[in-house]
């Protein structure tokens, strides 16, 4: 069934784009990251326009991750002191990555910046996430003890002042790497046009030995507070948010996210881990595909000031 | 936008010619002059109807028969077309041409091949064929066309009908009987919202007889146009919106779905 999208300018068909929103919803809800690193691609892939695509799928997280957000917290999943520190953090992030944005964008050559930094960070992020994971299911099957997570396993993030407690994270850190973490994931997120959940997730749990029980519901409120603001951003300077296609993607993404949910409680800190690096680097290699081999059109034409 | 759209009483829009030396007079019709798009819009397409009545004996005996050109034009767009190439092993735009003010949608019918109706010099003077039409582009502090084997200029006209964007029929255009022909315009649902000029030449013996012109709109209604509206002009309550309904819609699954 086809329903024509009034911002999009274009006609989509209403099940293809709510099993698109499912499917994204239902990686969302697991790992909780976004999916945005995975949606836009596919709405650009289905005709629709860069500027739209981006403006639109922000709504789209935002709805994901809110009701993420509810089912963790009703399983007392999310700190969301720590998720507020983040968020601290993030804002300075975002603002100095939409500066940055603007003068990458003065000196040309947007798209290479941005397709080189996707293929470094998602390669890096989950080449990183799978070895890791991968060994600690090894010595696991060997009978080993499993990723040592005592009190006393520290990093050099234990080392700095500031320190805060958070109870349902049960961690003792400063805030220091909190704010840094926060704005790392703000400013990426800017440049790169994606949530950052899948690189916040692991910043998590490695540098500031986050407990899996938690990571993935504090992320989701750091993600559904800075969607819904670049939602409101978006609209109010490009004018180019879709609601009706965002509409549709958020009904499957919270029905998506939901049994994504459901599933990433059921399993394994370290498979879901090495499943989620499996895909961040599956993504990452699909960039670097797409930048090495000849393209099927070298052509490409665009309305001036729709990018 | 301040174009007021020529409709006469009835549907018949007639127009006197514009060539002194014709004897023929052509009379047009589309079948709409406003295309509503609504949200179950999937494209659409125009009919136009028309006749040549030849005024005096000579041209009643006109021995080759009529030719009819239909071009249809829309909204002006600038476009930017890039061209990829390969730089250390990876494959970057590295060339741009800017298209200043070209049709958006473009559509040449005719009931013949151009080289059927005419000579070269007058399909060039014409711009009858997609090719021959001009398309000003940014060449460095000029602005010009080029060449038609020009590679962003011939990839350009390649990508834009691709997308059904622009079209080129040299069947578009039926001739019912030897005065009186139809010509059916596609409009794809990308077509943009804006205001299309339609263009009808009708040519005898390799020359142009006469031509009328007649126009047509697209316009979004009903709730399509409240949309666009809202988003255009109150951008940040349109946005409050959009992000309270994420939210609703998030906490709304979590009550429906919630298990314990």
């Amino acid at each position: 069934m086809q329903i024509y999208l009034p911002i999009a300018d274009l006609p989509v068909d209403i099940f293809l784009v709510l099993a698109m929103g499912l499917a994204v919803g239902f990686i969302s809800g697991m790992f909780g990251i976004g999916g945005g690193f995975l949606m836009t691609p596919l709405l650009i892939f289905i005709g629709i326009s860069p500027a739209v695509a981006v403006a639109s799928v922000a709504s789209h997280i935002a709805a994901s991750s809110c009701s993420g957000v509810i089912s963790y917290w009703r399983r007392r999943a999310v700190d969301l002191a720590l998720g507020l520190m983040l968020l601290a953090g993030g804002i300075l992030g975002t603002a100095v990555g939409v500066w940055l944005f603007t003068v990458l964008r003065g000196l040309g050559q947007l798209d290479l910046t941005i397709g080189i930094s996707y293929v470094v960070l998602l390669s890096t992020v989950g080449g990183l996430m799978v070895s890791e994971s991968m060994r600690a299911i090894l010595r696991e099957q060997q009978g080993k003890p499993a990723t040592p997570r005592r009190g006393g396993a520290h990093t050099w993030a234990h080392g700095l002042p500031l320190k805060m407690r958070f109870k349902r994270s049960k961690i003792y850190v400063s805030a220091i790497p909190v704010w840094m973490i926060g704005f790392i994931i703000g400013f990426v997120g800017a440049v790169m046009g994606i949530g950052g959940g899948f690189l916040l997730v692991p910043m998590l749990i490695y540098f500031l030995r986050v407990p899996t029980t938690t990571v993935i519901g504090t992320s989701m409120v750091l993600t559904l507070v800075t969607m819904a603001s670049a939602t409101v951003m978006h609209a109010a300077t490009n004018h180019l948010v879709d609601a009706v296609l965002a509409l549709i993607l958020m009904v499957g993404g919270v029905i998506g996210a939901q049994f994504g949910a459901r599933a990433g409680q059921n399993m394994r800190g370290e498979r879901l881990r090495l499943l989620l690096g499996l895909l961040v680097l599956a993504v990452g290699l699909r960039f670097a595909f797409q930048l090495v081999v000849q393209p099927d059109d070298l052509y490409s034409i665009r309305m001036l000031g729709a990018e | 936008m301040t174009r007021h759209l020529t409709i006469t009483a009835g549907l018949l829009a007639a127009i006197a010619s514009t060539t002194p030396a014709a004897a023929e007079r052509l009379v047009t019709s589309i079948s709409r002059h406003q295309v509503m798009v609504n949200s179950s819009f999937t494209g659409t397409s125009i009919v136009l109807f028309g006749t040549v009545e030849p005024d005096t004996p000579a041209s009643r005996r006109r021995a080759a028969g009529y030719d009819v050109v239909v071009t249809v034009t829309g909204p002006r767009q600038t476009i930017v077309e890039r061209r990829k190439e390969r730089v250390l092993g990876i494959w970057t735009n590295i060339g741009s041409r800017t298209f200043l003010n070209v049709p958006s949608y473009l559509a040449v019918l005719s009931n013949q091949p151009f080289e059927q109706i005419t000579n070269p010099e007058t399909i060039r003077q014409l711009q009858l064929g997609l090719a021959d039409k001009v398309f000003p582009q940014v060449l460095g502090n000029d602005i010009g066309d080029v060449a038609r084997d020009d590679s962003f200029r011939s990839n350009f006209l390649r990508l834009k009908t691709q997308h059904q964007l622009y079209v080129q029929k040299t069947n578009g255009v039926t001739l019912l009987t030897p005065t009186v022909f139809r010509a059916e315009i596609p409009l794809p649902a990308e077509a943009p919202i804006g205001n299309y000029d339609v263009d009808v030449k009708v040519l005898a013996d390799s020359a142009l007889l006469t031509r009328a012109n007649s126009a047509f709109e697209i316009i979004k209604v009903g709730f399509e146009q409240f949309v666009a509206n809202a988003a255009q002009q109150y951008g940040l309550l349109y946005g409050i919106t959009t992000a309270m309904m994420a939210i609703m819609t998030g906490w709304f699954a979590a009550v429906v779905f919630r298990r314990d």
